[in-house]
């Protein structure tokens, strides 16, 4: 068909993805059993890629709670949120985020893509200018599509960079607005907040966070990159998902900015899109109350991305640059990459396939991800597919009769 | 000189020429986004090297309306005349 002829060359390339074994994009898991395994092509699997990092997909409060408000409310709102799509348990969890956070307002968004599309992209007006880390994610790229601003990238956490970038803008009008994120998504690295900080005081600017993947896992009260890095009164927006360590769907923007509840009327992905159904609000602020209350769930997660990180380290794998629950794993090229991933799965472990453009730097990646629920035994088990899959792969060339012992739980006594 | 636009024109090249297998050949008609079998974020990465060697920023937006080697190097002239 002539409309989808432009698409040849991805026909092409999905092909030869999917010639060496199962297409990355089609992988359907027959029954999920828990937080860290499922039943995928009939046989038992380990789950390391699915951002899980709380392990509340199954808690039984989050359910229970979102059995009641499904039987209470139905099973969808119907409706955006500026009509008959705001209900009770929406406001209260906007109310649950703003305290958590300890910030004056919150907005609750159907997806995270969504929150970040919507701050961003009606924040920033026709005189304004974004700039962003060149390693955002799609959304804070996307975002910048709809927006009208002016749209600069900076390089990824690089402030002195930032800094450059900010001071041949300083004679134009308009605001600027940086945006970066807490963990970035392929190589699990932070951003140094401390520093982006410090050049937005002294060049002046707003500045958004997305905390997508350091909500739960980073921050004593699990709030995250800008928690730990105490800037938190320095950073206007931050941003955020339930879709990760709060086991559901959604997205959140929170603020101390006077008039934030005017975005509600001025932001089209909030407004145009209906609200999140009832059972997502009642498990989302379940989970967030097992957060709050529960500081074991985000020290446990740390420490199994700790085990698991080192372990792979010590066999000889090209990491990112540090522990976090996000563990990517630096493959040689995409067809090493491609065999890899297909290979845990034949094995029983279940982790991301990351592949250019989607990775910075042109890297192929096998994406971990680790969570607080994953045990010292599955933690074990997943580390030694991985070792034997990188030698056979020759990822990793050390002999295994010379190598360590790889068990995890060594590794930090 | 660096405001020459032959000048832009020849250092874009060589820069790229640096980037894309030698079987390449860049010329000022080269397409940047389909010629080179640069990903998107290469290129914007690419992009990017060229603003710290002609000290401005190029705004996505002008990004997006560049085709060939030649208009970027002619956005790239009028950025550096705007900037002063």
């Amino acid at each position: 068909m002539a409309l989808f002829s432009k698409f040849g060359d991805v026909r092409t390339a999905l092909d030869l993805l999917a010639s060496d074994g199962r297409s990355p994009f089609d992988v359907r898991f027959d029954r999920i059993i828990s937080a860290t395994e499922a039943v995928l092509e009939s046989r038992p699997c380990l789950l390391f890629g699915t951002n899980n990092y709380l392990g509340l997909t199954f808690d039984e409060t989050c359910i229970a709670a979102a059995a009641k408000s499904v039987h209470e409310n139905g099973t969808g709102t119907t409706g955006s949120r500026i009509a008959n799509g705001t209900y009770c348990d929406h406001a209260l969890l906007e109310r649950r985020i703003a305290e958590f956070y300890g910030k004056r307002a919150a907005m609750i968004f159907t997806t995270g893509y969504q929150a970040n599309l919507g701050l961003i992209s009606t924040i920033a007006g026709r005189e304004d200018q974004l700039l962003i880390d060149a390693d955002s994610h799609a959304s804070i790229y996307d975002a910048c599509k709809l927006s009208t601003a002016e749209v600069i990238r900076f390089r990824h956490n690089d402030p002195e960079d930032l800094a450059r970038r900010l001071q041949r803008l300083k004679d134009r009008p308009g605001n600027r607005i940086i945006v970066t994120e807490g963990i970035f998504s392929m190589l699990g690295d932070s951003a140094p907040l401390k520093e982006i900080v410090a050049v937005k005081r002294e060049l002046g600017a707003t500045l958004v966070v997305d905390e997508a993947h350091s909500l739960g896992t980073r921050g004593k009260k699990g709030r995250g990159v800008c928690e730990e890095a105490g800037v938190e009164n320095d950073v206007d927006f931050v941003v955020g998902t339930f879709s990760k360590s709060l086991g559901a769907i959604g997205g959140f923007a929170v603020s101390d900015v006077p008039d934030f509840d005017l975005l509600r009327i001025l932001c089209r992905p909030y407004m145009f899109t209906a609200s999140l159904p009832p059972a997502v609000v009642g498990s989302v602020t379940a989970a967030l109350s097992r957060l709050s209350t529960d500081a074991s769930l985000g020290a446990r997660v740390r420490l199994n991305s700790a085990k698991l990180y080192r372990a792979l380290a010590l066999a000889g794998f090209e990491l990112g640059p540090e522990p976090n629950a996000i563990i990517a794993i630096k493959m040689p090229d995409t067809g090493t990459a491609v065999r890899f991933w297909n290979r845990l799965i034949d094995r029983g472990v279940y982790a991301n396939l990351a592949l250019p453009p989607a990775t910075p730097g042109s890297l192929s990646l096998i994406r971990c991800s680790v969570s607080a629920a994953h045990t010292e035994a599955q933690i074990d088990t997943a580390l030694s597919v991985i070792v034997s899959v990188g030698r056979e792969l020759r990822v990793l060339d050390s002999d295994p009769e010379e190598a360590p012992v790889l068990r995890t739980g060594s590794l930090l006594t | 000189m660096i405001g020459n636009a032959n000048n832009i024109e020849a250092e874009i090249i060589g820069l790229l020429a640096r980037k894309v297998p030698a079987s390449i050949s860049v010329t000022p008609q080269t397409s940047i986004v389909g010629g080179l079998g640069l990903d998107s974020v290469a290129i914007l990465d690419f992009i990017m090297d060229l603003e710290d060697r002609f000290d401005i920023s190029i705004p996505l937006d002008r990004v997006a309306e560049v085709q060939t080697v030649s208009e970027l190097s002619q956005a790239i002239e009028a950025l550096k005349r705007t900037a002063g």
